[in-house]
């Protein structure tokens, strides 16, 4: 469970419960200022936050709980949530809902209330509600339900004020909320109220009466909570398992089904929210409704469902390319004006030579590379990709795609965690949490590699824009684009056929269940997605990816420049992989790139450049052909370049995602599969490539 | 007026029903209750993904989509 770091005893804490995709992070980093992702799909929460805010000079501290639609079906989720809200002693739990369908919100929210009497229920997303034409009354829910309810809109901060003032009034007893208990049939309550005497006297801090339920229902997962939080060991109390006995068999001769117990206890509470949510919602708009339809009727529809997702899959990457050329030059240019002044500082200063060259060819030059080549296209395809995300077309994406996941064998929300590897793969790993089956949930983590990350967009789009489209011009990025959808789709295909074939050997089973939850679309916040996406996301990777550069530059320098016998270090490394690396269609030097790249993908190309330049004479690449002529100089031709992207689509995961992947599977087993499987994959297809292409004559 | 029981997956694109008999078992029966698919609900199939599977239903005033295993384990009856 979590562990709760209060400052001083009188701090506050706060549970923060609710569905998924109810804007429960927005709520978060409203409240909070922090700014956890958010985006427009179910479980996109997958890791726990906590964070703190001062309001009216008391500290508060706020709990991010997984979005759960129950905490009945004993999902791991779900007992975190549970056992947080039981155990965890919150002050005060905030049930977020959304507005706009209150219905289905209703049920965690009366679940929650069993369980603890301060709650206080926030109802959000009110601004999409309004745009529905659904009023819902407000004042009418909270006497219903007898707790609090705030109406708020956590994107624009409507009603977060009055959120806190109530946190503030529950927290300190001004307000006792009373809330409304589920009133059961007469034979389940006459039971309950045989039991609940004595689990009073056991449990004292918890709702007598919900514990009372979920033990003569048998739920395991809360006896284990139970004897974990509160030290109660039920085996050892034979006195409740005498008196839950006679109860059940009391029940079973009354004509009462204990294996339809729990669904007689969920159509209870549906009736009560199905009840409520009637008695408090007004006007609804169904031609609002039809216009999301509509939309929904076009990008899933069976003609132009896929087209459409690969045409905007295209058009981030055309815009991507195009949009990040003309600045990247400027970058290069720029950040190698810097470097020619700083060598004249250098030799002005007087400081030995090889200090300069450590310091300004090894680290400056791999950074300015790092920086002129990955932060342009970075900070576009970040934006737009957030922008997919927002307005809620990902789930689509694995609507549209789950046929042939199911075909692997494999999970439709793999599609999903695939969309998050395109930004980063480490955080597309994290994203499998959201399948439930573990089976299926490994499949998902060892092919995530397959789909490019941003750290390896830039190789893909300098490569095919060099040797598949010919030096910059217009007409070369389209040229570019659809090649590099090739390769996308490409390794959407192997995704799914390395799925398979693990689905048959080390991971075999039949596929799971599949329920996804297609949210509405939602009118994205651009403003805030462009600073989000660039100050977060794009600053975020950049700063890792120059952390990483600046040492491997130095490395580099020193192997390029130490020699023994007649070669530098470096040209030893890359004579013993040659053999190898020729066979693949590559060279030493390009197996070495990837092999120093293991930290970070993004400094494969500057690692490449740096070998080559420093075993000759040293140029100032400031422009894609330059680099060109450098790869074409040192023996490169389109089979090389095709090879290297192939290599770079298909071989280990980043240090990163490595470490990622052991802390999400706990196991060195599975990490090691995670990198054998997608560099196993690259050498095969390499190898074919490489010599299918050299036996037809092509190169 | 009592039709026949049909499993969701086979009602026409377009139209509703009511739960008639959840036949899904363990997990998945729960996952579906949580969604509110419980005896009496309405439903109504809003849309096939471009394979024809899964189809994606309105429940509750929410999208759900559901493979055709899935949906085959609900029993309805259209209206």
């Amino acid at each position: 469970m979590y562990e709760v770091k209060l400052e001083s005893p009188d701090d506050i804490v706060i549970a923060l419960a609710g569905n998924p995709n109810t804007g429960k992070s927005t709520v978060f980093n409203s409240l909070t200022g922090l700014n956890q992702h958010t985006g427009n799909w179910p479980g996109k929460t997958v890791s726990n936050a906590q964070g703190k805010f001062t309001h009216k000079d008391k500290k508060y501290i706020l709990v991010d709980l997984p979005g759960t639609y129950s905490l009945l079906s004993s999902s791991v989720e779900e007992e975190i949530a549970r056992d947080f809200i039981c155990f965890g002693n919150p002050n005060v739990t905030i049930v977020v809902t959304d507005a706009t369908c209150l219905e289905r919100n209703l049920n965690l929210a009366l679940q929650i209330m069993e369980i603890t009497n301060n709650v206080i229920i926030c109802v959000n997303l009110m601004d999409e509600a309004k745009r529905k034409n659904m009023s819902i009354d407000i004042e009418k829910l909270s006497n219903l339900l007898g707790v609090p309810v705030v109406a708020t809109t956590a994107r624009s901060g409507d009603g977060l004020d009055d959120l806190k003032n109530m946190v503030e009034k529950v927290a300190n007893g001004e307000i006792i909320p009373t809330p409304k208990q589920i009133s059961y049939d007469e034979i389940l309550e006459t039971a309950i109220k045989q039991v609940q005497p004595y689990v009073e006297t056991i449990a004292d801090n918890l709702n007598s009466k919900w514990v009372s339920l979920r033990l003569i229902d048998n739920d395991q997962s809360l006896i284990n909570s139970m004897n974990n939080h509160i030290n109660y060991n039920f085996s050892d109390d034979k006195l409740l398992q005498t008196k839950l006995d006679d109860v059940r068999a009391k029940l079973e001769s009354e004509g009462y089904q204990l294996y339809d117990l729990r669904d007689q206890v969920v159509s209870s509470i549906f009736k009560t929210a199905e009840y409520i949510n009637n008695q408090v919602l007004a006007l609804y708009d169904e031609s609002y409704n039809k216009v999301d339809y509509k939309i929904d009727r076009i990008l899933t529809s069976r003609i132009f469902g896929i087209p459409i997702m690969i045409a905007l899959l295209g058009l981030v990457f055309w815009l991507t390319i195009e949009g990040a050329n003309y600045p990247s030059m400027m970058l290069a240019d720029g950040l190698f004006y810097i470097q020619d002044h700083l060598t004249s500082f250098f030799t002005w200063l007087g400081t030995p030579i090889w200090v300069h060259d450590i310091l300004i060819l090894g680290i400056y030059r791999t950074l300015a590379w790092v920086i002129s080549v990955m932060l342009p296209p970075m900070a576009i395809f970040f934006p737009l990709f957030t922008l997919l995300e927002d307005l809620g077309y990902l789930p689509r994406i694995a609507f549209n795609l789950d046929y042939y996941f199911k075909k692997a064998c494999a999970h439709g929300k793999q599609a999903l965690t695939m969309c998050m590897g395109f930004g980063c793969n480490a955080a597309g790993v994290i994203a499998c949490r959201i399948i439930d089956s573990p089976r299926e949930q490994l499949i998902a983590i060892i092919t995530n590699n397959f789909v490019p990350c941003n750290g390896r967009f830039p190789t893909l789009i300098v490569l095919s824009s060099i040797f598949i489209a010919g030096a910059a011009s217009t007409s070369s990025s389209i040229a570019a684009t659809l090649f590099i959808l090739l390769a996308i789709v490409m390794s959407v295909i192997i995704t799914l056929f390395i799925s398979k074939i693990l689905s048959k050997t080390i991971l075999k089973g039949l596929p799971s269940s599949f329920i996804l939850e297609l949210p509405p679309y939602r009118k994205p916040q651009v403003g805030k997605i462009i600073i989000h996406s660039i100050f977060d996301r794009t600053l975020f990777v950049l700063g890792r990816a120059v952390m990483v550069a600046a040492p491997a530059g130095l490395v580099i320098w020193l192997m390029a420049n130490i020699t023994v016998g007649n070669f530098s270090l470096l040209t030893h490394c890359a004579l013993f992989l040659d053999p190898f690396s020729r066979l693949l269609g590559l060279d030493g030097y390009i197996m070495m790139a990837f092999i120093l790249g293991l930290p970070a993908n993004e400094i494969v190309i500057p690692i490449l450049i740096m070998s080559y330049t420093s075993k000759g004479a040293i140029l100032e690449l400031s422009s894609l052909t330059e680099m060109g002529q450098l790869f074409v100089e040192n023996g490169w031709t389109w089979l090389t370049a095709v090879c290297m992207m192939i290599f770079s689509l298909n071989h280990w995961p980043c240090g990163t995602t490595l470490l990622t992947i052991k802390k999400e599977t706990q196991s060195w087993k599975w990490t090691w599969i995670s990198f054998i499987v997608p560099t196993l994959t690259g050498i095969i297809l390499c190898f074919i490539v490489a010599q299918g292409a050299r036996l037809l004559g092509l190169a | 007026m009592k039709g026949n029981l049909i499993p969701l997956d086979k009602l026409p694109i377009g139209s509703q029903c009511i739960v008639e008999k959840l036949l899904a078992e363990g997990i998945i029966r729960r996952r579906m209750m949580d969604l509110g698919l419980i005896n009496g609900t309405l439903i109504k199939s809003l849309m096939k993904s471009p394979s024809g599977d899964p189809i994606a239903y309105e429940i509750r005033g929410t999208k759900i989509a559901l493979r055709s295993e899935e949906a085959s384990k609900v029993l309805v009856m259209q209206i």
